[in-house]
C-alpha cells in the first residue's frame, strides 16, 4: 500500500513537528514541570484536569459538550465541572469514604459519570470504571477484586446488573444512583446521587495525593484466571498530557471527540483526562454508534480532532463514502484510531470520506497511554501502528534461554513487542497479583504480550497476540471468564472459547461446549446457553456463537486446547498435536 | 414478497432478536424507552439483526434511518411502512 506523505506546512503546524529532534530532546520532567502539582510535591489528576484551568482564569471555557440520546445538548464549563466534582468529593467525604478507597462507576455516558470520576479523584480515591454492557458476573468479579467501597450507577443498571449480585459484595458500603427509570421507589440499599450533590458544597480542597498514589484501576483480561486489575497512579497524568499532545495533536483550542466509552481505558485516558488537562473542549455523545448521527456530530459540533476505533470505522465503510460526503467537516484536521490494527483500506477510506487519513496508534490498559503512533507530521505507512512516542523506547525482543530477553536489532523480524519500563503511566501493579505483575517484566523491559515487527525505518507492525486473549471491537476478553460462566450451566461439561476472525469487530467470541451425560444437543439448548451466557456476562463479553460438540480437544493433562479449536474453526493446519489426548 | 401485516412483522422481529438474544424478555420491555439498551443489543448484534430482518421480511434499512428505530414500536412502524417502498 502506498505511503501517505505529509506536507511541510502540515508538519510545521503539528505539535510534534520534527519527530526525530523531539525524541532526542524530550524529557518527562519537562512535561511534569508544565503541570501545577500540589503543595508538598503532590500531584492530582483532577486538579490538573479542572481546578488548574479555573485558577488560571479559564473557568468559563467549555469543558464538555454533552449530547443526549434524544437530542438534548448541554454545555458544561470548566468551572461548572470543577464545582460539580467538588460536590461529589464532599459527598464521599460526608459518607465517610476515605482516601485510597476504590470507587467503581457503571453508567452510560451521562454527565454524572464524569462528575463522579473527577470528584473521586479529587477525594484521593481510586477510580475503577465498569463498562455498562457488562453483565452481573463481570461486574461482581471486578468489584470484588477491587474491593469497591462505593459504586456509582443508574437505577436501571442497578436493578438489572447489580441487585442480583449485591449479596456477594460485602465490600460495597455505598451505592449512589442516578434515576433513569420511572419506578417510584429507589432500589433497596441505594442512595440517590442528585440530592446528595445538591446538598454538598461546591468547594473542595483537593487531597494532596503523591505522584505515586493509586488513581485508576483498569481491568483487563488474560488467557487464564480472573481479570487483572491494572493499577495506575496520579503521575500517569504526565503521560496523558504528553501523549494527547504528540499523538492526537491536541491543544486547548480543539474540539475533541473521543468515541470510546469511559468504561474502558481509552475512554478514561483520552475521553476525559488528556483533553481536560490540555484544556480542550470534549464532545460526549450519550448514544450508541450510528454512522449518520456521527457524521452529523462531526459537522455540527465542528470537531477538530477525532479519536475513534476500527470497528466504528469499518461499520461506516459499509455505507461507502456517500454518507460522509453529504456533510462538511471544515474544522476536522486530525483523525486517530485505536483498539486493534487499522487495515490499510480503512486508513485510506478516511481520505476518501473525510479528506484526511486515519492515524492508527497502539497501547494497552497496562501502558495507560498511547505508546506507538502515527503523527500529524509523519508519513503514514497504512497498516502500521507507527513509531514510539517521545519518551518511549519500544523494541522487538527475542527470548533467550535462561529467561532473559534481548532487543532484536535487525529489521522485519517478528517477536514480542516490549517497552523499556519507567514511563509515567506504566501500570504499577496487577491488584493483589504480584507474581503476575512480575512476570510481565524481564530486565528493563515490559513485555506486552503482542507480537509485532519493526521495519528498517522504525515503523512497527502488529502481527498478533502471543496468547489466547480475544480482541473484539477493540476490547480484550479473557476466554477463561467466558468458559467459567458457561460451566455454571447444568448441561455443560466442558467449554472452550476462542476469537473467531470477523471483518467488522476483529474477532467475535465463539464458544464450543461439550455436554454432560443425559443432555442432548439441540437448537433449543444452544439458544438456552447463548441466553444464559448473555444474562451473566452481558453482550460485551458473552459469546456471539455457540457450537455444541461431542467432545473438545484436550491435552493429556485435561486442558482444553483452544488453539486447536481455533485451527479447526478456521480450517487451518492443526499444528503440533503431540500433547493431544487420544479419544478412547 | 407478499405484504406483511403488522403482527407478522412483529413476530419476525421478535424471532430475529431471539436468535441473537434468546434471553430477551419482550413482556418487560418499556415501550417508551429505547429498546436496544433494554435488551442489550450492541452495534454488532444490531447489524446482524438488520441483516436477518432483511432476509426474513425483505426490508432493507439504510444507515441513515437507524435513528428511526430507537423505540420498539417505531421500529415496527418503520418496517411496516418501508415494505411499500
Amino acid at each position: 500500500m502506498e505511503i501517505i506523505r505529509k506536507s511541510a506546512p502540515a508538519s510545521r503546524a503539528a505539535v510534534l513537528g520534527d519527530y526525530d529532534a523531539i525524541r532526542v530532546s524530550f524529557d518527562w520532567r519537562g512535561v511534569r514541570s508544565s503541570l501545577d502539582g500540589l503543595p508538598g510535591d503532590g500531584l492530582n489528576i483532577a486538579h490538573e484536569a479542572l481546578d488548574r484551568h479555573v485558577a488560571a482564569g479559564h473557568g468559563d471555557r467549555v469543558a464538555m459538550r454533552w449530547l443526549g440520546r434524544s437530542g438534548e445538548r448541554r454545555l458544561i464549563s470548566y468551572a461548572a465541572l470543577s464545582a460539580a466534582s467538588a460536590r461529589f468529593a464532599n459527598t464521599l467525604s460526608a459518607l465517610g469514604v476515605a482516601r485510597g478507597d476504590t470507587v467503581f462507576v457503571l453508567a452510560g455516558r451521562i454527565p454524572e459519570l464524569y462528575v463522579a470520576i473527577l470528584g473521586a479523584l479529587k477525594h484521593g480515591c481510586v477510580v475503577s470504571p465498569l463498562f455498562s454492557a457488562f453483565g452481573p458476573e463481570p461486574i461482581a468479579t471486578r468489584i470484588g477484586i477491587g474491593q469497591g467501597r462505593v459504586l456509582v450507577t443508574t437505577t436501571s443498571l442497578y436493578r438489572r446488573k447489580v441487585a442480583p449480585v449485591r449479596d456477594g459484595l460485602d465490600c460495597l458500603s455505598h451505592v449512589l444512583v442516578v434515576r433513569d427509570d420511572d419506578e417510584p421507589e429507589l432500589p433497596a440499599g441505594t442512595l440517590e446521587l442528585g440530592p446528595l450533590l445538591d446538598a454538598a458544597s461546591p468547594e473542595y480542597a483537593i487531597a494532596a495525593t503523591a505522584p505515586e498514589d493509586p488513581a485508576l484501576l483498569h481491568f483487563t483480561s488474560g488467557t487464564t484466571g480472573k481479570p487483572k486489575g491494572a493499577l495506575h497512579v496520579h503521575e500517569a497524568v504526565v503521560a496523558h498530557l504528553a501523549t494527547g499532545r504528540f499523538a492526537l495533536d491536541l491543544d486547548a483550542a480543539d474540539v475533541f471527540w473521543c468515541t470510546a466509552d469511559p468504561g474502558w481505558v481509552t475512554g478514561m485516558s483520552y475521553g476525559i483526562i488528556a483533553p481536560l488537562v490540555i484544556g480542550a473542549t470534549l464532545v460526549v455523545d450519550e448514544a450508541e454508534f450510528d454512522a449518520e448521527r456521527w457524521y452529523r456530530i462531526l459537522e455540527d459540533e465542528g470537531v477538530s480532532v477525532w479519536y475513534t476505533a476500527p470497528t466504528a470505522i469499518r461499520m461506516m465503510m459499509r455505507g461507502g463514502t456517500t454518507g460522509a460526503r453529504a456533510h462538511r467537516f471544515d474544522n476536522l484536521r486530525f483523525i486517530a484510531s485505536v483498539g486493534e490494527p487499522l487495515n490499510p483500506q480503512a486508513v485510506t477510506w478516511g481520505v476518501e470520506a473525510f479528506g484526511l487519513p486515519i492515524h492508527d496508534n497502539w497501547w494497552q490498559s497496562e501502558t495507560g497511554g498511547i505508546m506507538i503512533a502515527n503523527y500529524a507530521a509523519m508519513d503514514i505507512r497504512p497498516g502500521s501502528m507507527g513509531k514510539p512516542l517521545p519518551g518511549i523506547d519500544a523494541a522487538i525482543v527475542r527470548h533467550l534461554p535462561g529467561g532473559g530477553v534481548e532487543p532484536v536489532t535487525e529489521p522485519d523480524v517478528e517477536g514480542e513487542l516490549a517497552l523499556r519500563k519507567g514511563w509515567p503511566s506504566m501500570f504499577r501493579a496487577y491488584l493483589h497479583e504480584d507474581e503476575r505483575y512480575a512476570k510481565c517484566f524481564v530486565g528493563d523491559w515490559y513485555l506486552t504480550g503482542d507480537l509485532a515487527r519493526r521495519d528498517a525505518d522504525g515503523y512497527f507492525w502488529f502481527v498478533g497476540r502471543a496468547d489466547d486473549v480475544i480482541k473484539s471491537a477493540g476490547h480484550l476478553i479473557g476466554p477463561f471468564e467466558v468458559e467459567s460462566a458457561l460451566m455454571e450451566h447444568p448441561a455443560v461439561a466442558e467449554a472452550g472459547v476462542i476469537g473467531k476472525p470477523d471483518p467488522t469487530v476483529g474477532e467475535v467470541v465463539k464458544a464450543f461446549v461439550a455436554l454432560k451425560p443425559g443432555f442432548e444437543a439441540s437448537e433449543a439448548l444452544r439458544r438456552e446457553l447463548l441466553g444464559f451466557a448473555r444474562k451473566r456476562l452481558g453482550p460485551a463479553v458473552a459469546p456471539k456463537e455457540i457450537d455444541i460438540q461431542a467432545s473438545l480437544p484436550k491435552t493429556r493433562s485435561g486442558k482444553i486446547m483452544r488453539r486447536l479449536l481455533k485451527a479447526r474453526e478456521l480450517g487451518l493446519p492443526e499444528g503440533d498435536t503431540s500433547t493431544l489426548e487420544q479419544s478412547s | 414478497m407478499a405484504r406483511l401485516s403488522r403482527d407478522e412483522i412483529r413476530s419476525i422481529v421478535i424471532d430475529c432478536v431471539s436468535e441473537i438474544a434468546p434471553e430477551a424478555d419482550f413482556d418487560a420491555l418499556k415501550p417508551e424507552r429505547p429498546w436496544r439498551e433494554q435488551l442489550e443489543i450492541d452495534s454488532f448484534d444490531f447489524q446482524n439483526l438488520l441483516a436477518a430482518i432483511e432476509t426474513r421480511a425483505g426490508v432493507t434499512v439504510p444507515e441513515m434511518d437507524y435513528a428511526k428505530l430507537a423505540l420498539f414500536d417505531e421500529m415496527l412502524d418503520y418496517l411496516e411502512a418501508r415494505q411499500a417502498a
